[in-house]
């Protein structure tokens, strides 16, 4: 099971985080700072894999960004290190050449895809093309009650309020 | 093009995402925050801002959106934005399904399932769940997953359970999730749910039927005899999924449906241990699998370790074992750290099934071990740990304490002490290297390992080694104690490790005489005054104190007080604790007894021998007869007198008639109790008690020991009885038929991409063959290895094991005592290290397979190749040529040079990469440069702030 995902810059600053299991506010920061420490310092061509307080985190750097994840001790890391890049195989046909940008100013869209993609710390779904098509759903949805809402008499009764 | 596409980015960042100037602002500002405090400053402001905004009572809902979305960000960033926990469960509550999404969002961010609020949700989620809409269902089922708990799984349970029939199927694996996770919370209340599991594992969508593996991995792992059923279907799904049955959108990088196989992998290993039966079907797909799985991708590595794993669980079978072992080796041979890491982890399961196979890796296993890589290191400390045996467990230990000592990281210092210990417990070879290894795990990890430690230490200096052998004992003592002198003189010692010290220099100090008394009630004194606030040191000193006097005084010597005694007991008789009082109090009645008493009272090294404790008191029958004669009425035991008054059952007629008491009774009657034989009249009882009181002194070790039993009490697990419900049985025909439509596996299929790949993978299948050749070759050369490596291989993997005599071992029967032939090593994958003209993985993006540029080309999303672009890039710049070493030097400034420099390189090297392009499509090069300089603003925007963000605003 996945206990958390992490999405961390090169320099420390924290770009998504999603907890599955349950951690404290303090405890949250005290977890950041301490991978953070531990996974930023990392030489290139080492394992993807850090081992941390009895489980494992399994990260992976894209350009200047370090998806993490923390699972328990007898998953399987190779498979983890699989299931991040899924994830950033969807955001990348999402965005269209996902860079890091498109998650600082989009975190809540990166968070949608993201429940598609794990649920309660389990991958519930592996293929990218459901993925894609429930999200578009969504979004399309949205789009609606979007113009419905800026419709004109909706703003004229926003107005009157 | 490119113009439409940033115009496009623009719209996704500003308008669409309806944030507004000041949320764009508030990142920039973050993005822009040279260091951690400037950043809380921000957004303290910030949520001062909300804070203010938020109270004010009529806020526009479009408004309130952003504002959530803002308190999610400050949250995020590690601040605590409870204020607006509760605008989130109202949002939620709206009916326009984009604000009740964003509602959502934030609720399962803001909110544990322990949270108070999570009862105003529970309405919200229950009014959604039967909603027309899936995706609002959907929405809804996955704020269940996050955000409902224990007490209040009753509440949606039944809607959840319905939904598993919906016909969508999103919703229906939503919620087989959902039920996942109410099994984690609380297993009780799915229990009777377990059949719908097994009928989902029939579901028509395989994303449903995937999902479903989750709970069932559970439930098959708290009880695998009940499912045994579901072998076969289980076994006829893997081959269907690895016969690429499934629709070719579950394909992950030209494997079918890795992650289901993964998954079907990990329950059969569960469901075929020790189960010869069960794993006999499972042989066949398995060989089937390690064929199939190509071991250059890392998807299939990751399913080859998992059939590792498998075969290692189930009923060995000589067949798939052979291919699980060349895996292995595959695996420890590759050049990744990755698939070391994982060769290391399955030659630890594999030896647990047969020892020898770890000989033939020996050297790889030793890099491995001095790897710099710590990760790779630790793998191959648990790997030791797993195959340590009489003969290298003086090796391996060493190797161990060597690292402990160097390590910060608490959490693995305390595992591995304990190891260390365990290790050492059940292979020493000499009571010597025992008493050694221990004195270093407590010097450098004392204050981690586990009391328990301390107590068997003591124990076995006290008892020995169980032989008759009477010198061993006394020299493995004054040994211990001779060390103990010496480590004093360190300047920290842990706790423990000084309440071990004082006990035995208490027991033993004085023993073999070569110390005198005060020399080491000296040496106790000046534990007991450098940790005066530590009362549990102070207490063994006090008590290790009194023991040296009285073994004096019973032989007949006189012991001065030396003065800084005195001040330590009369300091200790004002203590605070009660403890270290009591213990001052005995010491100076000691002291007053004559030296005949003391003996009986301290007998000396009597630590280990029982004290019987005959609770019939036979040495007081005279005294008692001599009383009943005076005249005195005889003891009535309390059960007795209890039985008196219980004359309404039979059973407990009793022989002394007495009035029943006429007071009322408040506590409840109690059941009869068998009635003890009254103690005054076992005069003539056989005790060995010698002499009187000699239990009546409380022993200070004594008490430590229960106290300490008490700490750990056996912790009962709760095995979860679940019903087995084997009404609903697979159908598996229609399971065949719904997935092995002839559209989807027909050869004609693939795409011409496929084939470019086909012939990427052979080139560099060639071009891995042809190396490994040359490396053949060149091993016969040199077939020379390092002449240390060669002896810790020897002494690791047993080629002393013959000279070396089997010895200790002792105290526990020994786990693996077969007599290991070593086979002289002559495979070098050392000098693999130096041959290997080293492809680096690139270093922008590690995407770097080569089945990975294909995959944009089969894609319908055209621009995907902003990340998988640059890989290929370097991929290709990863030839020899001079001006790539920058792109892969790790430790520029990254965010900068990275980038710009593998356009560089491209531009030099026109002619190869231009044919990369022309398959990539038109405007890689732009999209590149636009990445690099939108990673450039967005990441570490510097001040001279870059034209991206005008674009935005402007």
């Amino acid at each position: 099971m996945i206990n958390f995902v992490l999405l961390i810059s090169r320099q420390g600053k924290v770009r998504l985080t999603k907890w599955y299991s349950p951690y404290s506010q303090k405890e949250r920061s005290k977890v950041i700072r301490e991978l953070s420490g531990l996974i930023l310092t990392r030489a290139p061509k080492l394992c993807n894999f850090v081992e941390w307080r009895g489980f494992k985190v399994v990260y992976r750097r894209y350009a200047s960004l370090y998806f993490c994840m923390c699972i328990n001790a007898d998953d399987n890391e190779l498979e983890v290190l699989e299931i991040i890049h899924h994830f950033v195989e969807i955001l990348d046909r999402y965005f269209g050449s996902v860079c890091e940008l498109d998650l600082i100013f989009n975190f809540h869209k990166a968070y949608y895809i993201l429940d598609e993609i794990l649920l309660a710390g389990e991958l519930q779904e592996s293929s990218k093309k459901n993925v894609a098509r429930l999200i578009a759903a969504q979004d399309s949805l949205v789009e609606a009650a979007k113009e419905e809402s800026s419709s004109i008499s909706n703003i004229i009764a926003q107005a009157a309020k | 093009m490119e113009q439409l596409k940033s115009i496009g980015r623009e719209l996704a960042m500003g308008s669409q995402g309806g944030s507004s100037k000041e949320f764009l602002d508030l990142v920039k500002s973050i993005g822009e925050a040279r260091s951690k405090s400037e950043e809380d400053r921000i957004i303290l402001r910030e949520l001062e801002t909300l804070r203010r905004r938020l109270s004010d009572p009529d806020i526009p809902r479009r408004k309130m959106k952003e504002y959530l979305l803002r308190l999610a960000y400050a949250e995020m960033l590690g601040h605590d934005a409870s204020f607006g926990y509760i605008h989130a469960v109202k949002m939620a509550h709206d009916d326009n399904i984009m604000l009740k999404r964003t509602g959502y969002l934030t609720v399962a961010l803001f909110l544990d399932d322990g949270h108070d609020l999570i009862i105003l949700i529970v309405n919200t989620i229950q009014k959604d769940l039967r909603s027309d809409n899936y995706l609002v269902v959907c929405a809804a089922l996955v704020a269940v997953c996050k955000l409902i708990n224990e007490e209040t799984i009753p509440a949606v349970l039944p809607q959840v359970v319905e939904l598993l029939n919906h016909p969508k199927e999103a919703v229906r694996k939503k919620a087989v999730m959902a039920l996942h996770r109410f099994h984690q919370k609380s297993p009780s209340s799915v229990s009777h749910l377990v059949s719908n599991f097994r009928k989902r594992l029939c579901d028509n969508d395989p994303g449903v039927m995937g999902a479903t593996l989750c709970p069932l991995f559970d439930l098959i792992s708290e009880d695998a005899s009940s499912y045994k059923d579901l072998v076969v279907s289980l076994v006829s799904i893997l081959k269907q999924v690895a016969e690429k049955r499934l629709p070719t959108t579950y394909d992950y990088h030209h494997m079918p449906a890795p992650f289901i196989q993964i998954k079907l992998l990990k329950i059969l290993a569960l469901l075929g241990s020790g189960d010869k039966q069960a794993s006999n079907h499972m042989y066949a797909v398995l060989t089937e699998i390690f064929r199939k799985c190509e071991s250059s991708s890392n998807i299939g590595n990751a399913i080859l370790y998992e059939c590792v794993c498998c075969v290692s669980s189930i009923y060995p079978n000589s067949k798939v074992l052979d291919a699980a072992i060349e895996a292995t080796s595959k695996f420890l041979k590759s050049e990744s750290h990755n698939l070391k890491y994982m060769g290391i982890d399955a030659l630890g399961r594999l030896i647990r099934i047969n020892p020898d196979i770890a000989e033939e890796h020996q050297l790889a296993v030793i890099d491995c071990l001095e790897d710099p890589d710590d990760t790779l290191k630790r793998k191959t400390f648990e790997l030791l740990y797993k195959m340590t045996k009489s003969t290298n467990v003086e090796v391996i230990v060493d190797r161990m304490i060597d690292y402990m000592i160097n390590i910060t990281d608490n959490h693995y210092k305390t595992e591995i002490a304990s190891r260390c210990v365990e290790l050492a417990e059940q292979f020493a070879p000499s009571n010597q290297w025992f008493i050694q290894i221990m004195n270093k795990v407590f010097e450098h990890a004392g204050d981690l390992v586990n009391p328990r430690v301390a107590h068997n230490l003591m124990r076995l200096i006290a008892e020995g080694f169980g032989e008759d052998d009477e010198g061993a004992d006394t020299q493995l003592r004054s040994s211990a104690v001779a060390s103990y002198l010496r480590i004093l003189g360190e300047p920290k010692l842990p706790s423990l490790f000084l309440q071990v010290i004082c006990w035995v220099l208490g027991e033993y100090g004085t023993a073999d005489g070569r110390h005198s008394a005060s020399y080491i009630i000296g040496k106790l004194c000046d534990v007991a005054e450098a940790h005066s606030s530590d009362d549990t040191v102070k207490a063994y000193a006090v008590s290790a104190i009194m023991k040296i006097f009285t073994f004096e005084l019973a032989a007949g010597r006189k012991v001065e007080m030396l003065h800084e005694c005195q001040t330590l007991i009369d300091e200790v008789l004002a203590s605070h604790s009660t403890d270290l009082q009591q213990r001052a109090y005995e010491f100076q009645a000691l002291l007053a007894l004559s030296s005949q008493a003391i003996e009986n009272v301290m007998p000396l090294d009597a630590s280990c021998e029982d004290i019987e404790i005959d609770t019939s008191l036979p040495f007081l029958s005279n005294y008692i007869n001599q009383a009943i004669e005076n005249g005195a009425r005889p003891y009535i035991s309390e059960s007795e007198r209890l039985g008196t008054v219980n004359t309404i059952t039979p059973a407990s007629a009793s022989h002394y008639q007495q009035d029943p008491a006429h007071s009322l009774r408040f506590e409840a009657y109690e059941l009869p109790k068998p009635r003890a034989p009254p103690p005054s009249i076992q005069p003539s009882s056989t005790s060995s008690l010698p002499t009187s009181s000699s239990d009546l002194v409380p022993v200070s070790e004594a008490t430590y020991t229960t106290r300490e039993e008490q700490h750990n009490p056996k912790v009962q697990t709760l095995a979860d009885q679940i019903s087995a419900e084997i009404g609903v049985h697979l159908k598996l025909e229609g399971v065949q038929k719904k997935w092995g439509l002839q559209t989807y596996s027909s050869p004609s299929a693939p795409s011409t991409s496929s084939s470019s790949t086909q012939k990427a993978t052979n080139g560099m299948v060639t071009s891995d063959t042809i190396r490994q050749s040359s490396l053949d070759s060149r091993k016969q050369q040199v077939p020379e290895v390092s002449a240390e490596k060669q002896r810790l291989a020897a002494s690791l993997f047993g080629k002393k094991a013959a000279e070396r005599k089997v010895q200790g071992g002792t105290r526990r029967p020994a786990k693996e005592s077969q007599p290991a032939v070593a086979t002289s090593a002559p495979e070098p994958p050392k000098e693999e290290k130096v041959i290997v003209p080293a492809a680096p993985p690139p270093d922008l993006l590690d995407l770097g397979e080569p089945s990975e540029t294909a995959t944009p080309t089969i894609d319908p999303f055209k621009q995907l190749e902003g990340l998988l672009e640059p890989a290929a890039g370097s991929d290709v710049a990863s030839a020899p040529s001079p001006s790539v070493s920058a792109v892969k030097t790790p430790d520029l400034m990254s965010m900068f040079t990275e980038t710009p420099s593998i356009v560089d390189s491209k531009s030099s090297d026109k002619g190869v990469i231009s044919s990369t392009i022309a398959k990539k499509g038109p405007n890689v090069k732009e999209a590149l440069q636009k990445d690099a300089t939108a990673r450039q603003v967005g990441v570490t925007p510097s001040g001279n702030n870059p034209n991206l963000f005008k674009d935005l605003f402007g």
